[in-house]
């Protein structure tokens, strides 16, 4: 008999049982299904994280106060601490002691309610200078953004991001209006463009005035000298780590500080960042595709289970080929083709509902899912192959039965 | 393995003796049996349920084997093949009546008769034609597409004989084929039988009837595992 034949004989005898059939499939279908989707759940977030962190710019180092190391000796909180000054990010911004660094931006945040007429929103304020736009990349819709010469006059000026404004105003055209910030009456001289941004982290949500009107205006007091923030943008890809190496030296030797252990900041880069943060996604996935691969097994169990009842139920049927002349191989081939059939069309199935579902879902749960044609492939493969594994053992019970008990069994 | 020269015996079996074991019973169901069948000859063995019969009709198409003695078919020693050879030779020499009929129910009329040539390896459109020609020489070319459901009880027999004949084999072993079927059903497989009888065919006929066995040339009559009478 040929494999065509065979495979005929198989799917025939599959179609006798529909039923039966369609709820031993199901095992593996969902099992498949699953696999796809938490594979594609982990790298869709994983892009997602990534964009994320891309979004701040390019080339970009991001200096914040206190170290993420734990050796001795007392020390602030890591992003809490109040080391990094306005002074460190000039001494940045020098050519001849970082000449790797292309723009330094520091940057001080604070959660401010901003009020406009009767509107009333509460939003991000960033006290930063001129260089900040080209570092995050970001322009202007309209008007202009900080100037220097905002920041030497403590000028009290403020760009707004499209939500902001629009959330104020009521639209983007905001440029000469008025917004009122603890008491102090600021002018909309820009707004910026949207950055476009999907992720949790609202780019467009912002309010941005010179960092010596934040410092001094705002945030005042003994903490006035100290930024959250300082990002440097170096000049190119290729200088990010001697730009990495440029800032790290100039800020240990600045704040007294011989063993770079000790170290009161931390220079991250950007790539560092997406991998620390596609690691953890990336355990997540591997260990929720590992519960999903167990409902394959759980799957595979059932199609070996109904092979057996299919062989008990047919012992007659294979009697009777033995009598005619079938050799105990082509026995084990046809029931081990009818539970290839059965993974393969699981797989089949499972694959089309989990790229169904990737597409679907995304919209309801807010998560990119991405279907990488590896993992429909591969578990397509893993169905077939579970199919086979488990239909071996009744399969050879099968090619094992002698031909008289299989004859008179009723 | 070829089919024997016209001097061989179809069937020579010597001293068989088969012996069932159950535990610690042991059971004799043939204790030493003698039977040469020589081609185009038209055997029926006789006997009460229980005889043995039934044993030696496994013995004789290849479904058990020996405890005890040789059993040479066309001349070969079966004794010796394991059981890939076994199928190939109930395959090529052998062609099965059974009572139950013993059709798969999911195939055709033409596809049931396919089955022996299709372990054999003949190609498709080969293995249809010879299909189709034993189908017409049992009288059911016209029921071709027929499921078995939708056939008679003395079609479906009929069916199982294109089935048989189809392999070209040395010889039909017939076991109660009229076992299941009413009176006209059961004439029109004992005229086939004689059909066959009289192209020359070799046909061993197991049934407990008499007024079916009386319908052969010889009659061999089993009882208690031996052979009790060989008439011819």
């Amino acid at each position: 008999m040929t494999w065509a034949e065979t495979f005929l004989t198989g799917w025939q005898a599959i179609r006798t049982h529909v039923t039966r059939s369609l709820l031993t499939v199901l095992g593996i279908l969902i099992g498949i299904a699953a696999v796809i989707l938490t594979v594609g759940l982990g790298l869709g977030t994983q892009q997602d994280v990534s964009a994320q962190i891309s979004s701040l710019g390019s080339n970009l180092l991001i200096v914040t106060p206190g170290s993420t190391t734990s050796s001795a000796g007392m020390r602030g909180g890591f992003g809490s601490a109040t080391t990094l000054t306005v002074a460190d990010s000039q001494a940045m911004a020098s050519p001849v002691v970082a000449p790797d660094v292309d723009a330094v931006a520091a940057q001080r945040t604070s959660s401010q309610s901003l009020t406009a007429g009767d509107a009333n929103w509460t939003t991000t304020l960033v006290g930063t200078t001129e260089s900040w736009a080209d570092v995050r990349s970001r322009t202007v819709l309209q008007g202009r953004f900080l100037t220097d010469e905002d920041e030497t006059s403590q000028a009290t000026n403020i760009v707004l991001g499209t939500e902001t404004a629009t959330e104020l105003f009521g639209t983007t055209f905001a440029v000469g209006r008025t917004v009122t910030i603890s008491g102090t009456e600021y002018t909309v001289v820009g707004v910026l463009a949207s950055a476009g941004s999907s992720t949790e982290d609202n780019l467009d949500d912002t309010a941005i005035i010179p960092l010596s009107t934040m410092l001094n205006s705002i945030v005042g007091g003994t903490g006035r000298t100290a930024v959250s923030t300082v990002y440097v943008k170096a000049t190119s890809t290729d200088t990010i780590s001697a730009a990495q190496q440029q800032v790290t030296a100039l800020l240990l030797n600045l704040h007294g500080i011989t063993n770079a252990d000790d170290a009161d900041f931390t220079v991250s880069s950007q790539d560092a960042l997406v991998d620390t943060a596609t690691g953890v996604y990336q355990t997540l996935t591997v260990l929720l595709t590992g519960i999903a691969a167990l409902s394959l097994l759980v799957g595979g169990i059932g199609v070996m289970n109904i092979m057996l009842v299919s062989v008990t139920e047919r012992t007659r049927e294979i009697g009777l080929r033995k009598a005619l002349g079938a050799p105990p191989g082509a026995i084990r081939r046809q029931f081990l083709m009818e539970a290839s059939i059965l993974g393969l069309v699981g797989g089949i199935v499972g694959a089309a509902l989990g790229i169904v579902a990737a597409t679907v879902l995304p919209g309801l749960i807010g998560s990119s899912i991405v279907v990488s044609p590896v993992a429909v492939v591969g578990s397509i493969a893993v169905a077939l192959a579970i199919g086979l594994v488990f239909g071996v053992y009744p399969a050879v019970r099968a090619a094992r039965l002698a031909p008289i008990d299989a004859l008179r069994s009723q | 393995m070829s089919t024997g020269t016209l001097a061989e015996p179809v069937i020579e079996l010597i001293g068989g003796r088969k012996t069932y074991q159950t535990g610690a019973l042991s059971f004799e169901a043939l204790r030493g049996v003698d039977l040469r069948v020589e081609a185009g000859e038209y055997v029926a063995v006789i006997g009460p349920s229980g005889s043995g019969k039934s044993t030696l009709m496994h013995v004789l198409g290849c479904l058990d084997v020996l405890t005890q003695g040789t059993y040479r078919l066309t001349g070969h020693d079966v004794g010796e093949l394991d059981e890939v050879d076994l199928a190939m030779v109930r395959n090529t020499q052998i062609g099965f009546v059974f009572q139950q009929f013993h059709l798969l129910t999911s195939l055709s009329a033409v596809q049931n008769v396919e089955l022996p040539l299709a372990y054999r390896g003949i190609g498709r459109a080969e293995r249809r034609a010879l299909a189709v020609e034993a189908l017409e020489r049992v009288g059911l070319g016209d029921r071709l597409e027929n499921r078995p459901g939708q056939l008679s009880g003395g079609q479906q027999q009929r069916v199982a004989f294109a089935r048989a004949l189809v392999g070209d084999p040395a010889m039909i072993l017939a076991d109660e084929p009229t076992g299941n079927l009413d009176s006209t059903s059961t004439e029109e497989v004992l005229g086939l039988l004689d059909e066959l009888h009289a192209a020359g065919r070799t046909i061993l006929l197991i049934t407990h009837e008499a007024d079916v066995a009386a319908r052969a040339a010889r009659v061999v009559r089993v009882l208690d595992g031996l052979i009790q009478e060989d008439a011819r």
